[in-house]
């Protein structure tokens, strides 16, 4: 609101000249921002994303040193100890995980029953193993699977549509004639034959989940070399004697940072989906290694009667996924230049 | 136009073509026999068998003979079913597959729909992020740690429907169609809701407003129209994400259906009903893509394939 009286009061001597200095207009104001700090500042702005990424490095903190933390190994048997329910110290007093299960229909603490004095702590699977140890041993492999994975993905594409962009011409034709074949084909069956011909392990599903995934990536490297290489700044960089190793290097790459991360960030929890899925109809990994698609397997055979097998690698699963599509949507908004007001 | 088609067809039929030749060649790599008990028959006896369906030639001339009965759409005989062809044994699993994906489908998009469009007309209160959080939800749970899920607590918990089977009429139907909607329901949900935030704030939007349409109005005739049209983009990924999909729930929810075929046959080892699944998989999603494709080139004028040059 407007006050009559004070504008009264203003006198010439309550005014400066200001002088346009020439320099000034072309003064930057704010300190200029490398790529990693705006895009941590457009992405500390999303709660949920920041959220995800603490809820992963507690995920990946607990796949790192979960299974060293209760002193049970993953893989030795104990059949007096086979099926017991989660029991964990502390809590159990609430009623929540105090070793109770179902027994031919019944309510009984099964750890009183067979006087076992240890604690499970997200208890036992039909061979006695220790399923808080197995589950963070699992989560493990399928985090590594996912990330060389991603990897993999992200170097070939990267590599594949950038010298089919840069270069263009012949090369890029018949480049771009084998993606278009590849792209016909359903990733999920190439997945599964390539799966069934290898020895099933750790190799297999990743050089599975790998040989058609490069070309999502591949495709939006070449079209960002495509657009950029056309552009004055590169220009430039060629006419002052630049080498293309030097311009791709220097000058493409930098500019399509955003989108490869952003790319990669949502083929981790593809590679996840995959490996699980792969394992769950039982052509991933093979028993005893465990991974959260054959520990989820394991559970849902037996989640008539011991639900809590299956209950706990889902929900690892689930928080996995929903990290890494949190966080990958988060970064979507603060690299994404068309995203940019 | 018509230029583009063709190339696309030719290059549909390449495909196919590369699909068929990997697979048959993949399937002779395979460790283990089709023929259970294989190792216990006598040299007699395993000429006799391997004569009876085929696999006494050499390998080319079994990829030649292949190919000319694929050709003539005869997809082979199934090793593990005595005597069926595996036309007659997909064909009988083709109807509960369909009825599942057909009810996914129509259910998952039209949920995923509304949700869009409640989240985008109701930007950034609770019931954008409620509905946001959800699909974020159906998005990053695997279908089968949901089917899983569903199985135990609706099915076997509260007994409110069938743990599995086809044998209970629609009710059969119910969980696995939900668990498989869960995707598209989810995708088209996102998809809706970027889509029509961008449609509301255009100008013609506000021309609309400005001369009185009423919300509702607004909202259906002017900017879900538009929205729906990119839709279609997503619909190839769903298709595919409903075929994965169906591998597994199938499994879980014991449905006689292809997906079911599949990883059974996987299982056994059956060469010929492999290869004739992997095939209807992939002719399916192919065409998928090609429809999407054109569809998009038709319904948005602003997408004009370019004929000759790519």
């Amino acid at each position: 609101m407007r006050n009559e009286n004070e504008e009264e009061k203003l006198t010439p001597e309550d005014f400066e000249r200001v002088t346009i200095d020439a320099h000034h207009s072309e003064r930057i104001e704010k300190p200029s921002l490398s790529f990693w700090q705006d895009a941590w500042l457009g992405l500390r702005k999303n709660k949920a994303a920041i959220v995800s990424m603490v809820v992963l490095l507690l995920v990946i903190l607990m796949a790192l040193i979960g299974p060293y933390l209760n002193g049970h190994a993953g893989d030795s048997q104990n059949l007096r100890h086979a099926n017991l329910p989660p029991k964990i110290p502390g809590i159990e007093a609430t009623g929540f995980f105090d070793g109770d299960g179902k027994l031919a229909g019944k309510t009984v603490n099964l750890y009183e029953m067979k006087k076992v004095d240890e604690y499970y702590w997200f208890g036992t699977d039909g061979l006695g193993r220790d399923l808080f140890t197995r589950l963070w041993e699992g989560t493990r492999v399928s985090l590594f699977i996912a990330f060389v994975a991603a990897a993999i993905d992200m170097v070939i594409g990267v590599a594949y549509g950038g010298i089919s962009g840069y270069f263009g011409g012949r090369t890029d034709d018949i480049m771009q004639r084998v993606v278009e074949i590849l792209i016909g084909i359903p990733t999920l069956i190439v997945v599964i034959l390539m799966i069934m011909i290898m020895d099933p392990g750790i190799t297999a599903i990743i050089v599975a989940i790998t040989i058609t995934g490069w070309i999502g990536m591949s495709r939006i490297v070449r079209a960002q070399t495509l657009k950029y290489k056309s552009r004055e700044f590169v220009l430039a960089s060629r006419t002052l004697g630049a080498k293309d190793g030097k311009i791709i290097t220097k000058h493409l790459l930098p500019n399509m940072l955003g989108i490869i991360i952003i790319n990669t960030m949502f083929t981790i929890p593809n590679a996840i989906f995959f490996e699980a899925f792969l394992s769950f109809i039982g052509i991933g990994l093979q028993p005893p290694a465990a991974s959260l698609g054959t520990l989820i397997n394991d559970g849902y055979k037996v989640m008539e009667n011991q639900p809590y097998v299956l209950l706990f690698p889902a929900i690892v699963i689930s928080v996995l996924m929903i990290a890494f599509n949190l966080i990958g949507d988060g970064l979507r908004d603060a690299l994404d230049p068309k995203m940019k007001d | 136009m018509v230029k583009y088609i063709g190339k696309r067809i030719v290059y549909m039929f390449i495909t196919l073509f590369l699909i068929a030749t990997a697979s048959f060649f993949l399937m002779q790599t395979l460790p283990g026999s089709p023929i259970a008990s294989y190792n216990k028959l006598n040299d007699t006896q395993k000429a006799i068998v391997e004569k009876k369906y085929g696999i006494d030639k050499p390998k080319p001339v079994q990829y030649a003979i292949y190919m000319k009965n694929l050709a003539k759409g005869d997809l082979g005989t199934s090793f593990v079913f005595k005597g069926k062809s595996v036309n007659d044994l997909l064909a009988t699993r083709l109807k509960p597959s369909l009825i599942l994906g057909a009810q996914a489908m129509v259910f998952g998009t039209i949920v995923g729909i509304l949700l869009g469009m409640l989240a985008a007309l109701k930007h950034n209160t609770f019931w954008d992020y409620g509905s946001t959080f959800f699909a974020i939800l159906g998005i990053s749970i695997p279908s089968f740690v949901f089917a899983s899920l569903l199985q135990y607590w609706i099915a076997s918990e509260w007994h409110l429907l069938p743990v599995g089977l086809w044998n209970d009429g629609w009710k059969s139907s119910v969980l696995p169609s939900l668990a498989l909607a869960m995707g598209p329901l989810a995708l088209s949900a996102r998809f809706i809701r970027t889509e029509m935030i961008e449609v509301l704030n255009s100008d013609y939007i506000m021309l609309a407003k400005a001369k009185g349409a009423n919300g509702f109005e607004i909202a259906f005739k002017h900017a879900f129209r538009n929205a729906l049209i990119p839709l279609i983009t997503v619909l190839g990924p769903l298709a595919a994400g409903l075929v994965t999909g169906s591998l597994v729930v199938e499994q879980i929810f014991a449905i006689p259906g292809i997906g079911e075929q599949f990883v059974s046959s996987i299982m056994t080892n059956d060469h010929a009903t492999i290869m004739g699944t992997t095939l209807l998989f992939s002719a399916f999603l192919i065409v998928v893509i090609f429809i999407v494709d054109i569809l998009y080139g038709v319904i948005d004028p602003r997408i004009r394939v370019s004929g000759g040059k790519g």
